[in-house]
């Protein structure tokens, strides 16, 4: 009988002929990320009574959370990293500005085919746009794999779920999966990996695939897979640490599940607070007063976001009493948006643009919330008191939404601004 | 065999509501950790919590964010034990890492009230409620090792020969 994605990558790394669902197998991951939480990772690191780390050309480590440092605590932690990774001759070590590590590891060319990648984020899954097998674990975990380079994974079911049609700007990646995510639930695809495919994803581009594989955990998935191209080979020439060999499913894999949606006709989608799976078409939201506006995270700080948002917002002005935030993922992203002018287009139309990095979407610094407010952004997670007070609201849609609606002062369909 | 007065929630309750992502990326100590413990969700949570008491939820307890402290705050606040209709899966590692067990419990849950006591026996695999007992599948091997060795941590020291 046929494999998943899941369970052929796992059997490879298992050293097996074939694994099945269920099965738990001891795997060595390719690559392993952390970020700021690498200081508490190393503190349960060094209670483990190892003193090196194993294989320590398989770690990447990322300073993104808390960048620059806002506090004494966080400045410390940052220290203690960066001497973590001098001792322990970790040279995949990206400090402060280079990006999020979800786009920082794409860019840096870990993020492979048919790699094993695990990281202590639980967005860790972005990596699957790029046909990697990504999850995330947890600091101990992590502390462990720093020790022995191994761990334990129980191979999940699939869901296969099938796009077909055309999204048509400003339609985007961020619409579909808040429209998928609204309708399975946030545990809609609990423990299962996910494989994206269908001709509507065939088209994406990869920072448009990544919105899928990043947000798959927000329905409970494991992971979200989708099968590489030559999109994705294009993207990874000059970049790729190393030769790959892509992993695709056999096409008699068996499916727990195999979902359809349409991407053409599809309104803008917004999730509601205090959940991500609270999901309406814009319509029903049009005309919330908001406070705060974000573009930018891990979910949609990328170049096309910022294109289309500096398609919206040129020439225009944010309204009185809203603040929008631009929070590129990346020093590369936020190059790319200098050369191109959106910088210029943001601050002109009076955004506040921020360096690259998690910003407010964690809700550690940089534009957190007070009590009241009420926030539209391209993040992630909605959840209550995330960014800030818990008496705050977050609305979570697509850059064009967001762009849209900064300039109305109210929730807005970005449809009326292209 | 414990038993434990129950704390009742409902589904999806996530990791940023049981422990605020503006404190996990400071170093604090259990008791701090536990002073912020469902600060978000139900604020008489941290203060009148007691050691041995059980936290009952719906689906998907423990989703969203990876951080560790969701499961060792409510381990450091005396929570014996969740019991849940089903667990994120980075939640349901990180309990069992940090020795705090977890129990998928698929019938029972509904009926179980807040102030409540329940039994639950690990060996037998069995949750007692007002009379009535629910039976839940054992963890794997592997998962039952980690816990009795209370925790990952020590469970790898163990196997290193680290003592
Ligand atoms: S941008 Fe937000 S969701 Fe992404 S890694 Fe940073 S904190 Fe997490």
């Amino acid at each position: 009988m046929g494999m998943t994605f899941a369970q052929k990558v796992l059997a490879a790394k298992a050293g097996l002929e074939s694994v099945a669902v269920g099965q738990i197998v001891e795997v060595e991951p390719d690559f392993c990320m952390s970020h700021d939480n690498t200081a508490a990772i190393a503190k349960k690191f060094a209670k483990i009574g190892v003193d090196r780390v194993k294989n320590p050309e398989r770690f990447v480590i990322v300073l993104d959370h808390t960048v620059p440092a806002s506090t004494e605590k966080y400045a410390l932690g940052h220290k203690e990293i960066r001497q973590f990774v001098r001792e322990q001759g970790i040279a995949n070590f990206y400090d402060m500005g280079v990006g999020i590590c979800h786009q920082v590891l794409p860019e840096k060319g870990f993020a492979l085919p048919g790699a094993l990648i695990l990281g202590s984020d639980s967005h860790t899954t972005t990596y699957g746009a790029f046909g990697a097998f990504s999850a995330g674990v947890g600091r101990s975990e992590m502390a462990v794999l720093y020790a022995t380079s191994k761990i334990w994974l129980k191979t999940p079911a699939t869901f296969k779920i099938i796009v077909t049609g055309h999204l048509e700007e400003p339609i985007t990646s961020k619409d579909l999966i808040l429209k998928i995510i609204g309708d399975i639930g946030a545990d809609g695809a609990l423990y299962r990996s996910i494989e994206f495919t269908g001709r509507a994803i065939e088209e994406m581009s990869l920072s448009s695939r990544m919105v899928l594989s990043n947000m798959a955990i927000e329905c409970g998935a494991k992971n979200g897979y989708i099968a590489p191209d030559k999109r994705t080979f294009a993207f990874l020439e000059g970049r790729a640490v190393r030769k790959y060999t892509p992993v695709y499913p056999d096409p008699d894999a068996r499916y727990e599940k195999v979902l359809k949606f349409d991407a053409t006709r599809l309104d803008p989608q917004v999730a509601k607070p205090h959940t991500v799976d609270n999901v309406s078409p814009i319509g029903e939201v049009a005309g919330t007063k908001i406070d705060q506006a974000l573009i930018g995270t891990c979910t949609n700080g990328r170049l096309e976001d910022l294109r289309l948002a500096g398609k919206i917002l040129s020439g225009n002005k944010v309204a009185d009493g809203v603040r929008l935030l631009i929070l590129p993922a990346s020093q590369e992203v936020l190059l790319g948006a200098l050369k191109e002018g959106l910088i210029k287009i943001f601050v002109e139309a009076g955004a506040l643009v921020l360096s690259p990095g998690c910003g407010p979407c964690l809700g550690a610094h940089q534009g957190v919330l007070a009590p009241g407010e009420v926030c539209l952004s391209t993040a992630n997670r909605n959840f209550k008191g995330r960014m800030g007070s818990a008496e705050a609201e977050i609305y979570l849609a697509s850059p064009a939404t967001v762009a849209a609606s900064a300039i109305t002062g109210t929730i807005s369909d970005p449809r009326r601004f292209l | 065999m414990s038993i434990g007065t129950i704390w009742r929630y409902g589904d999806d309750i996530n990791t940023d509501v049981i422990f605020p992502g503006k404190y996990t990326y400071q170093p604090l100590t259990p008791e701090e950790m536990a002073g912020h413990a469902m600060e978000d969700l139900d604020p008489s949570f941290a203060g009148q919590v007691k050691e041995g008491d059980v936290i009952v939820a719906g689906e998907n307890f423990g989703c969203g964010s990876s951080r560790e402290q969701a499961a060792t705050c409510l381990k450091a606040a005396g929570i014996a034990a969740v019991v849940a209709k089903s667990f994120s899966r980075i939640f349901f590692r990180n309990a069992i890492n940090n020795g705090l067990p977890v129990i998928e419990l698929s019938e029972g849950i509904e009926a179980m009230k807040k102030g409540n006591t329940l039994s639950v026996d690990f060996e037998e695999g069995v949750v007692a409620y007002e009379g009535h007992e629910y039976h839940f599948p054992a963890l794997p091997n592997e998962v039952i090792a980690i816990i009795e060795d209370g925790g990952l941590i020590s469970h790898v020291r163990k196997e290193l020969g680290k003592g």
